[in-house]
């Protein structure tokens, strides 16, 4: 299974940093990342697979939530699947 | 794997132009909670839900933060009460409906729906004590709504009934004349109900459903909205292309959310319900839809054939990314529950009539209008046999849900707050229909019913 952290917000140092280190501590596993410029802000797009998180998917998401607000950044995690579902027949 | 672009799309869809899933409903039959003892019933009753539904609220939050998609409404549907009541009088009635409103806020839902009765053809002593238990259990209750069809193309429809529920309005009105009469809020009159929809306040769970299931209500009128403004002013075809394509992404996470929930709370997957559900929130309206489409204001020339083309498009797009569609599936026109119809109401462009016209092409009928307090009996019993006549012939579900606000007047406002939002009062044809509806009896089944 894996999550898809967006990241989104003005560009500064340190964000993969950040975001890598929580996904580290949760036991989530990076496959991917790319980024890109939307309406000039940065959007990041990381995959990370969370088949042995440290804990449970709810808590790994709210730590995203929370590490976005305490470094004003937009931070979603969610499961793979509603993209699946969105974008694919 | 994943395009930058589609990932994208989903999250502003939800965070700008309010994605969401309207309500996950699950519906409950009490079929095997009859009792010839008023006690034992409610025991019954109150037992059943709170075993069904008991992880329901928890399993949707769950849910809300595995795809980052808020799930606004939890509810629960139950068999119509008129069938389970047995010999109930109308006092045990309203003891039923007080049993439902303890479970659903000891369950944590938003509405319980089913406080219901089938008449579209005559009525049993049950429907009959329950409609009369009606404006009672309004009042004695918070969260539970009341539906009664009166109506459907196979029966015709029964004018005793259509007669009768202008009293309850009114009687209802009266007793929570206090908060507006809100409790026509929770009060629906149908024509053609449908067994399985999730939306409240009309929802019950129909006669030949299973002991349960799981009904999803989806929503995004923002999104198509937004979509419609994107594609600018290309021609008709074009543009039911691209509501078609919004359509089927909006119904995919309504899909994926029925099929989790279905499968956590193993109860079996019913129904998605493809109705694009506006609020009074800022860019979550239907309205405001048309009017991106060309209409300068929701209820001028034009509405009709907008409202045709987008309801037909969404369900075009959504039909195919579902793999049981049901319930109303359609665009709603509730007044109060909508901001740019609130708008185009209050500046006198959308009236009563436009609005029934409207309803002629979507779903469901002319919802959370407010009309004038001194609006009598009669006159609300003929706008209720209009509009379910439009059911009747048309083969479709229409309903009749308007609130006449004690003292009230044209030009003043209701406020209900929440998703119920506010509205103004407004006009009705002042001419009398007292004896057409004195006639009583039944309006035969159009030709078109003798289908076999």
């Amino acid at each position: 299974m894996k999550a898809v952290i967006t990241v989104i917000g003005r560009d500064r140092v340190g964000i993969i940093a950040k975001v890598s280190t929580a996904c580290a501590e949760y036991g989530a596993n990076i496959v991917d990342i790319t980024q890109s410029v939307l309406d000039q802000y940065f959007a990041m797009i990381m995959i990370a697979e969370i088949d042995h998180l440290t804990s449970d998917f709810p808590a790994f998401a709210d730590a995203m939530n929370r590490l976005g607000k305490d470094n004003g950044l937009e931070v979603h995690c969610m499961h793979e699947e509603i993209f699946d579902a969105m974008h694919s027949i | 794997m994943f395009n930058t672009e589609n990932v994208l799309e989903t999250i502003k869809m939800i965070r700008q132009e309010n994605l969401d899933v309207r309500t996950v409903t699950m519906g409950i039959s009490l079929y095997d909670c009859v009792s010839d003892d008023i006690s034992r019933l409610t025991d019954n009753i109150y037992d059943k839900l709170m075993r069904k539904a008991e992880r329901l609220v928890p399993e949707c939050e769950l849910l809300e933060k595995y795809y980052g998609i808020p799930i606004v409404n939890k509810r629960i549907s139950v068999t119509p009460v008129s069938l389970i009541g047995g010999r109930a009088t109308p006092s045990d009635y309203v003891k039923i409906a007080k049993t439902l409103d303890r479970a659903a806020a000891d369950l944590g839902v938003n509405f319980v729906g089913g406080f219901s009765a089938l008449v579209q053809k005559g009525m049993t002593v049950g429907a009959d004590a329950l409609i009369f238990a009606i404006p009672e259990a309004l009042a004695e209750t918070k969260i539970v709504c009341s539906s009664v069809n009166v109506a459907s193309t196979r029966a015709g429809i029964n004018m005793d009934a259509v007669a009768r529920m202008g009293r309850v309005v009114k009687e209802t009105a009266a007793l929570t004349a206090d908060s507006d009469a809100l409790g026509c809020a929770k009060l629906v009159v149908f024509s053609n109900a449908v067994e399985d929809n999730p939306f409240m306040a009309g929802a019950f769970h129909g006669t030949g459903e299973g002991d349960c299931a799981i009904n999803v209500g989806v929503s995004g009128p923002g999104v198509v909205e937004k979509a419609v403004e994107r594609v600018g002013d290309c021609d008709f075809s074009a543009l039911a292309d691209e509501i078609k394509k919004t359509a089927f992404k909006i119904t995919r996470v309504g899909q994926l959310v029925a099929y989790e929930a279905s499968k956590r709370l193993n109860v079996p997957y019913g129904i998605v319900d493809l109705s694009l559900a506006p609020t009074p929130a800022v860019g979550d309206s239907v309205a405001n839809i048309l009017e991106t489409m060309g209409i300068e204001t929701c209820g001028g020339p034009g509405t009709t054939a907008a409202l045709a083309m987008l309801n037909d498009a969404v369900k075009k797009g959504g039909v195919m990314a579902s793999s049981h569609v049901g319930g109303l599936s359609g665009a709603f026109i509730p007044v109060s529950e909508d901001a740019g119809m609130i708008a185009a109401a209050e500046n006198g462009i959308l009236t009563l009539e436009k609005l029934e016209a409207m309803t002629a092409v979507c779903s469901v009928g002319l919802d959370m209008i407010c009309i004038p307090g001194d609006t009598s009996a009669a006159t609300i019993s003929g706008i209720i046999a209009d509009e379910i006549a439009i059911g009747m012939v048309n083969c479709k579900t229409t309903a009749v849900r308007v609130i006449p606000a004690p003292g009230k007047k044209v030009g003043d406002s209701v406020e209900f707050g929440g998703l119920l939002g506010h509205a103004p009062v407004m006009a009705v044809n002042p001419s009398s229909c007292e004896r057409f509806i004195a006639r009583g009896g039944r309006i035969p089944a159009p030709i078109h019913s003798l289908k076999n």
